[in-house]
């Protein structure tokens, strides 16, 4: 889960990490008000769960009160446009606005697993500002690395050894040395799956703090963090996906017109790849769970059906857990419910596969039946051109 | 001859009063698993569905020799069950759950490296060794005893190609999903080297997908240390970066992870890489002349 610049901010703060001052505002008048209190320059920065905000225009300087409230206005409501958003963009309903500092160095920090490792790694690098993936292909040796032991986490002298490598001397070293333990109490204790500082500064007054901050959490632990949880903001998902979460199914729109709803990630990923090699494009992931009941199934056919892009569906199950008749009570109950008028290609496979088959034979479904994986997708793309299969 | 497991595992199951581990102790037992009895702590004494219950896994392991526990236990809880099994001398641990925090896992495998135990999964389909013994949740029928070795890091597409080399007559040795999270027991790599070693095994196929750089690893050392003949095939070859595709570790980072470099990777040793999914069983049976 992703979560916004200014809540993150709001946890490191939590954690003693030290971050600008500001606050967040919903409209240009509170933005006025925030830049009046902090006095002084300031900075107004467009609250979207994507990078590259500053180059789409959605961070503005401002060198008062009254500019603040107009940089707030043009970037409140704005359709952002970066290479992390859809091409339509996401709207801006959000602005953080922070004391504007004149800034000495910019650095690199950020945490998240090593999974060749299997422990978490702290990434430091003076290259601050950069895409840390530029900075690794360019030039790896820049990129300070210590790993955490798997039990008793990063260590002072580990965090001093970054801090020294981050060219901090003095009482920027203290402030970093300490900055460096803190984040890593935060990733821990929150269970994130990132937390990225970057850049991270050194001011012109000799200050070390979080310029910018990208915190992301471990899905499967937010049953811990039910504080975390709320901070989720659906606004910033595609409504397709946010209602597929609700039923706890695998979802992910893609740009295609061949719907296809799997049983199993793997085999899921596997059918965009048959459906693209047969001369189509997936419109979806989704994996119904190998448990799928068939709630879960009609649910999954709802969401699928109401993506308008969808031209044809594939259905393709290999039952173990997942019965295929309790797949066929599902898919017969959806499109009696729905009226579907959409083409369906079906290939299952596995247990009660006669059972589920003449179940949905007798429901007199326009169904598509295909022999295999490379039949089905083959079949579901013609359907989807408006050919015959 | 076979991996991990045969006819002589004893299987205790925690988490066994659940819905799950109820269901597949009894598939298990169908199948001819020897299915010692289960663990649910606060249980122990009482019997469930007809299994003997256990408070702890020491019990099972003290009283009916149990040599492999296979944990349903829900994902809080899910991690501390891998640990006491593990303790109680366990030699091979099957973790099914799916949805144990990453953090937990780091812990836990720190704890497994000072044990004797091996960790299949989490987050898996489990072990079968046709004819013998089924430790997980695949479905038994469509396996046939024989000498391909598959390994893979997901569930249904495990049984994808299983049921394309029995349609085509090829048995498999044994088959054993490794799991689809970032943090895992067993890698490609340590069943590489048992299949490697196995006389019961003539050739292997393997399923990796995108994330990570497991495959890579495996990759390396198929180059210089196996023998037999590999399949491959990677799944996630139109997935799209940034995104978790189901799996937890199954995602696209940093540029990094993609199908592409993975399917690269195994072809440069000498892995004969399966491009379409449908391909998979008439790779294997061209491979080894079936």
């Amino acid at each position: 889960m992703k979560i916004h610049e200014y809540q993150a901010k709001a946890l490191l703060r939590e954690f003693g990490v030290a971050v600008p001052k500001g606050d967040v505002a919903d409209t240009p008048a509170q933005a006025r008000a925030i830049a009046q209190r902090l006095s002084g320059k300031v900075v107004v920065k467009a609250q979207v769960h994507a990078g590259g905000r500053g180059k789409a225009g959605g961070i503005k300087l401002a060198d008062d009160p009254a500019a603040a409230e107009q940089a707030a206005g043009q970037i409140l409501g704005m359709m952002l446009k970066t290479p992390q958003t859809p091409p339509e963009g996401i709207k801006v309903r959000k602005v953080l606005v922070e004391e504007a500092s004149a800034i000495d160095r910019e650095l690199y920090l950020s945490i998240t697993l090593d999974r060749a490792r299997a422990t978490h790694v702290v990434m430091a690098s003076q290259a601050g500002g950069m895409e840390i993936e530029e900075v690794a292909a360019k030039t790896p040796d820049k990129i300070l690395r210590e790993w955490a032991h798997p039990a008793l986490g990063v260590q002072d002298f580990q965090a001093r050894r970054l801090a020294f490598g981050l060219g901090l001397a003095g009482e920027q070293f203290k402030q970093g040395a300490a900055l460096i333990r803190n984040l890593f109490a935060l990733y821990l204790a929150k269970d994130c799956s990132l937390v990225e500082i970057n850049p991270l500064v050194v001011t012109r007054d000799g200050r070390v703090f979080a310029l910018d901050a990208k915190l992301n959490f471990d899905d499967n632990a937010l049953y811990r963090h039910k504080e975390i949880a709320e901070l989720r903001d659906t606004n910033e998902e595609t409504p397709l996906d946010v209602e597929a979460s609700k039923y706890g199914l695998n979802y992910i729109k893609l740009d295609g017109d061949v719907g296809c709803m799997v049983n199993g990630a793997g085999l899921a990923m596997a059918t965009m790849d048959i459906i693209q090699q047969a001369g189509g494009e997936p419109a979806n992931f989704l994996d119904v769970g190998g448990g799928a009941s068939p709630e879960q199934v009609e649910n999954a056919f709802r969401i699928l059906s109401s993506d308008p892009s969808v031209k044809a569906i594939f259905i393709n199950v290999f039952g173990g857990i997942l019965r295929v008749d309790r797949l066929a009570e599902g898919v017969i109950g959806a499109v009696k419910k729905l009226g579907l008028k959409l083409p369906v290609v079906l290939r299952a496979e596995g247990t009660n596969v006669e059972q589920g088959k003449k179940m949905l034979a007798d429901s007199g479904l326009a169904l598509t039946m295909a022999d295999d994986m490379a039949d089905g997708a083959t079949k579901a793309v013609a359907l989807a051109k408006g050919q015959k299969p | 001859m076979a991996i991990l497991v045969d006819k002589s595992t004893r299987v205790v199951v925690q988490g066994i009063t659940g819905k799950e581990g109820a269901f597949h102790a009894a598939r298990c037992k169908e199948y001819g698993t020897q299915v010692v009895g289960g663990v649910t702590p606060g249980k122990g004494g009482t019997t469930h569905e007809g299994f003997v219950v256990w408070n702890t896994v020491a019990e099972a392991v003290a009283k009916e020799g149990a040599n492999c526990a296979l944990i349903f236990v829900p994902p809080p809880a899910a991690a501390d069950a891998i640990m006491e099994a593990a303790a109680a001398g366990v030699p091979l641990v099957v973790c099914i759950t799916e949805g144990i925090p990453v953090a937990d896992m780091v812990r836990t495998k720190h704890f497994l490296a000072s044990t004797k135990s091996r960790l299949i999964g989490p987050n898996c389909p489990g072990v079968i060794t046709p004819g013998q013994a089924k430790v997980g949740i695949m479905p038994g029928h469509i396996h046939k005893p024989g000498d391909v070795g598959v390994l893979s890091r997901s569930g249904t597409l495990t049984y994808e190609v299983v049921g394309q080399l029995t349609k085509r007559g090829i048995g498999q040795s044994t088959c054993v999903g490794i799991g689809g999270d970032p943090v895992n027991g067993t890698s490609f790599v340590d069943v590489l080297r048992l299949f490697n070693e196995d006389a019961g095994t003539g050739a292997i196929m393997m399923i990796g997908e995108i994330g990570g750089t497991a495959e890579e690893e495996a990759a390396a050392y198929i180059k210089t240390s196996v023998k037999k003949p590999v399949i491959g095939f990677i799944c996630g070859q139109t997935a799209p970066p940034g995104r978790r595709m189901g799996h937890a570790g199954a995602i696209i980072a940093g540029g990094r992870g993609t199908a592409a470099e993975k399917m690269k990777a195994l072809q440069e040793a000498g892995v004969t890489v399966v491009k379409s999914p449908a391909e998979m069983g008439a790779t294997v049976a061209k491979v080894i002349g079936a």
